[in-house]
């Protein structure tokens, strides 16, 4: 079956759990996103922009001194982290920016956990001649002060968020306020596949140009499919990304990597699907941290992508049927993940995508060598070098 | 049988009075205080109570509320206190009363489960503001059967169709947000508001109360005129924020005294 319904339902998960305001401005959105979707010239644009200014296609690189180590499957790096602003977030952007531009909105809101998306949006606002506003939460700002000097060098306005957490989560409370608010001239460019449909299948959409190439790359060098594909879940994006154009291959395994923080016994961790169970936030219907009352639960990861108490509906479904598996990944292994491929490819990843590289390296060795993994290399590391520096008690 | 919003919007209305909603967070700053307050709110004036269940999240709310909310999880307040509570007061309060919140909460409790505790409580009403009726598709039915009244709102934005929607499936009232935006206090009530609540009472047999930044007499006393009723919520939990005990209770049942000396006149 054809997913999402008509209503944006995966399964149980998914809908418009939102305030009735909104209700007009999701349905307005659904109705120009079906409409664009189609549209050959919307179509061009959005290609135009992916191949020229974002850098598409991104490399699928051979991890062969890696893959040589491990002794196992060999190991596909799809290189987002070379897309221009460093991660896969601008292929989202680009999208809802272009069809911002088309509804005529100036005014484009963004919420932001790491700052990557926050950039990504102030990228396309300044390319697009856009009014943007970033809702960041406080904690945030102070760990990640080099991105919000980006997205201000870009002409975003950075709002502070003190409530509840002053984390993600309360920065997606705050952008959801500020558009009830401002919904006649404000477009929301949600930064993963949550949220109110058509989020979630809007975002998917615009990323699954990741999982569309590495195909295309894969079989070229290869001439088949992968065996399984690995990416790193916070919200989902790039996951959904590279995941979407194979769901129907039913041989190649999806593997989603959620942080597991200090440990998921700890109750520190960020991962839902693989320690949580549905409830309802910020629009959705998915599994999502909480305790025994259904207060939202606080996320814990070293990196701050993944620092989120819920997942993309898309993904629960994705678990509920089967199709997908979901593992988890400890800060420490993430941190270990990321030195090594630094050590031996020369490429630095983001702690998100060191996640998804920590789960290759104990999957690869049980493999064949005759079979192969393609992983998301959703971003770069340089954003995260000071958490890396303070993790390995390093002082500059 | 009546419910018991229905029949206090048939008593109003027979004496040609208009209802007046008041909103406090339940367990602001603890369950003790609420309780307390609940029978004096009702003497003073308030003709249905709006009970909010804190949350987390609050992404519908201004500061104000969001405050109170935290106020409350601070003391540890759970669904499973505010039920017991309002069923420790129920016989105590005259006037109907509806819980008011965000959907995980209930949804976590359980649908079903909760429709039949809270009617059991003595609770009247259901308002959830990010449950619209597109996901209402597992409460209305429990609620339906547990006889708990569900009350959606409408907003300027919502179109003929959703007026529509909401008429199908809504029980109680109705409450129409006044403004685009979150709860919290305005300076002024905007110009078109008379005419959309025409528009909306026209096409909606329930009756119609309007909140969302009214917070003075004189506000309240405006936007009634076009409506069976308002809604007072941020101002009324601002009061938790300047004061405590004895002096919060006379605070806020002379706020209500003022609010309702205001519909009256």
């Amino acid at each position: 079956m054809k997913q999402p319904d008509k209503h944006g339902h995966f399964g149980i998960h998914g809908g418009r759990y939102v305030p009735e305001t909104l209700m007009p401005a999701l349905k307005e959105l659904e109705e120009a996103y079906a409409h664009y979707r189609n549209d050959k010239e919307f179509k061009q644009e959005f290609q135009y922009y992916l191949r020229e200014y974002v850098g598409r296609p991104s490399p699928l690189y051979f991890a062969e001194k890696l893959t040589r180590q491990l002794g196992g499957a060999k190991i596909y790096l799809k290189r987002e982290d070379l897309n221009h602003t460093g991660a896969h977030k601008v292929n989202n952007t680009i999208g809802q920016g272009l069809l911002a531009k088309r509804m005529k909105k100036g005014r484009v809101i963004a919420e932001t956990g790491a700052g990557q998306h926050g950039v990504a949006t102030a990228t396309i606002a300044a390319l697009f001649g856009m009014q943007c506003e970033v809702f960041m939460g406080a904690e945030d700002i102070r760990r990640q002060a080099l991105n919000v000097f980006r997205m201000k060098l870009l002409g975003a306005t950075v709002n502070p968020v003190t409530a509840g957490t002053a984390t993600l989560k309360d920065a997606m409370n705050e952008a959801l306020r500020d558009w009830v608010t401002n919904i006649h001239n404000t477009f929301y460019v949600i930064g993963t596949v949550a949220g109110p449909h058509p989020y979630p299948m809007m975002v998917r959409d615009f990323q699954s140009v990741i999982g569309t190439e590495a195909k295309k790359q894969h079989k070229k060098v290869e001439g088949r499919l992968p065996d399984a594909l690995v990416a790193c879940v916070g919200g989902g994006s790039n996951a959904m990304g590279l995941f979407y154009p194979f769901l129907k291959d039913t041989g190649v395994r999806l593997i989603g990597v959620e942080a597991a923080g200090h440990g998921i016994a700890s109750g520190a961790h960020a991962a839902p699907l693989c320690a949580g169970r549905p409830g309802i936030l910020h629009g959705q219907r998915s599994y999502l941290l909480q305790d025994a009352h259904g207060q939202v639960a606080n996320a814990h990861s070293i990196s701050a992508g993944l620092d989120y108490p819920g997942v993309g509906p898309e993904h629960a479904w994705l678990k509920d049927t089967g199709r997908a598996e979901y593992v988890s990944i400890t800060d420490d292994e993430a941190l270990e993940a990321f030195q090594r491929l630094t050590r031996e490819e020369g490429i630095m990843p983001a702690l998100e995508s060191s996640h998804a590289i920590a789960h290759t390296l104990k999957l690869a060795p049980t493999m064949p060598k005759d079979q192969t993994i393609v992983v998301c290399l959703s971003g770069r590391g340089d954003k995260d070098i000071h958490t890396v520096a303070d993790a390995l008690g390093v002082k500059f | 049988m009546k419910s018991r919003i229905q029949t206090r919007f048939n008593q109003l209305h027979k004496q040609g009075g208009k209802a007046l909603v008041t909103f406090i967070t339940a367990g602001d700053p603890d369950l003790a205080t609420t309780a307390a307050l609940l029978p004096r709110m009702a003497e003073a004036g308030a003709d249905i109570i709006e009970l909010g269940i804190p949350f987390s999240d609050p992404m519908a709310d201004g500061p104000t509320i969001q405050r109170a909310s935290e106020r409350a999880l601070a003391s540890g307040v759970t669904l499973e206190a505010v039920l017991a509570m309002v069923s420790s007061i129920r016989d105590q309060v005259s006037a109907p009363i509806v819980l008011m919140g965000y959907s995980n909460p209930i949804y976590s409790y359980g649908w079903q489960r909760f429709a039949q505790d809270a009617v059991k409580a003595g609770v009247d009403g259901l308002l959830l503001v990010d449950l619209p009726p597109e996901e209402a598709g597992e409460l209305l039915p429990a609620s339906k059967a547990a006889g708990l009244e569900v009350i959606f709102l409408l907003t300027p934005t919502s179109d003929e169709t959703r007026i529509k929607q909401v008429s199908r499936h809504g029980s109680g009232f109705l409450y129409y947000v006044t403004v685009t935006g979150v709860t919290g206090a305005r300076q002024s009530v905007s110009n078109s508001l008379a005419d959309e609540l025409e528009n909306v009472r026209n096409s909606i047999k329930l009756p119609v109360v309007a909140g969302f930044g009214i917070s003075t007499p004189e506000q309240a006393a405006q936007v009634a005129a076009a409506a069976d009723g308002v809604v007072v919520g941020s101002a009324i939990v601002k009061l938790f924020e300047q004061y405590q005990g004895e002096q919060l209770q006379s605070e806020v049942t002379g706020m209500i005294r003022s609010l309702k000396d205001a519909l009256s006149s």
